[in-house]
């Protein structure tokens, strides 16, 4: 069997930041379905905290190709 | 070889290439006294004209009925102005830093947009050397600022002890809060935006190249999956679109929250 060390290591690593990016989603529709008028003001933290989740599978890539 | 392997050189080629690091070292566009100039040194000059010149265009007549360009440029320098500075530093001393805001988010945005539009497509912050000068520089801003603000021992004190923590746990505390918030930050910043860069990059190379390597190179019961690959290419630039876009507005929150936290009085 050939290939990539790395490639097992971004496998698993993107594990994590899969969960917690729907959690992050799931409690946002949850709030937005309590509240419509929430959306607003929602969505900029939803975003936020998905872009701080995705950077940490997002390192795993990109350093599964360069080290 | 596994099968996969052997379905794809049925002519005997040496296989498959695929992109890596190596395919991002463009080579130099001409030499100015012994320096290469290189494409995405090109490209940061030109995103900054772009965006100048966009601004200095919309703002020039500054007419109380605006025409198209000054209403849009209006409207999109109100929406970082707005949305990001006085949302997040607060409408008491968000004005300093409107413009370093809006110039920092337009300047990224445009620099990401190159990597999908045609005949550039080359988003200039997959070099990381860009991302950490940007980073580099966000750094000095919302450190500099607490500083001016808090004086060096305030401003450390606020950094690195939370409110309500007293005793022998602050020394466990401290340490981690100042290698959290003094020297992770400006790291993560420029690697959340380098990384995602690259590899948006590498995901189209990736379709493109073996596209068009299993469409020639391989067997024949393999060739309609050079053009599922190809799909996907244009499937994967529309999501860059988007993460571009992304990447951009969370490079901008995160410098105003961390501008916000240094500008922060004592909890």
């Amino acid at each position: 069997m050939s290939g990539s060390l790395n490639m097992i290591g971004y496998g698993l690593a993107a594990v994590g930041p899969g969960i917690g990016i729907g959690l992050i989603f799931a409690a946002y529709i949850n709030g937005v379905a309590r509240q419509p008028e929430a959306q607003g003001r929602l969505q900029s933290i939803a975003i936020l905290g998905f872009a701080l989740a995705e950077a940490l599978a997002i390192i795993g890539i990109a350093l599964a190709f360069v080290l | 070889m596994t099968i996969a392997g052997s379905l794809v050189s049925a002519a005997g080629e040496e296989g498959f290439v695929p992109p890596g690091p190596g395919s991002f070292d463009l080579p130099a566009v001409f030499s100015v006294g012994g320096v290469d100039v290189t494409k995405p040194m090109l490209l940061l000059v030109l995103a900054a004209v772009v965006v100048f010149g966009f601004f200095y265009a919309a703002a020039r007549r500054q007419a109380m009925v605006p025409g198209k360009l000054q209403y849009a440029g209006e409207a999109l320098y109100s929406s970082v102005r707005n949305g990001l500075g006085r949302d997040i530093i607060g409408s008491k001393d968000f004005a300093p830093f409107v413009p370093y805001l809006v110039a920092l988010f337009f300047f990224i945005l445009v620099n990401n947009w190159f990597g999908s539009i045609p005949f550039i497509q080359f988003p200039t912050f997959s070099r990381a050397s860009m991302a950490y000068a940007l980073a580099g520089l966000s750094w000095v801003i919302y450190n500099g600022v607490g500083v001016r603000r808090h004086g060096l021992g305030g401003y450390l004190k606020l950094q690195t002890v939370p409110g309500g923590v007293h005793g022998p746990i602050l020394a466990l505390i401290i340490p981690l809060e100042f290698f959290s918030n003094l020297v992770v930050r400006p790291i993560t910043l420029a690697l959340r935006l380098f990384a995602n860069m690259f590899a948006g990059h590498i995901l189209a190379l990736l379709f493109a190249t073996g596209g068009e390597y299993l469409l020639i190179h391989g067997a024949t019961l393999v060739k309609p999956v050079g053009i599922l690959a190809w799909v996907l290419a244009i499937l994967i630039a529309f999501l860059e679109l988007l993460v571009q876009f992304l990447q951009a507005y969370v490079f901008t929150l995160l410098n105003a929250m961390y501008i916000s936290g240094a500008l922060a009085d004592e909890h």
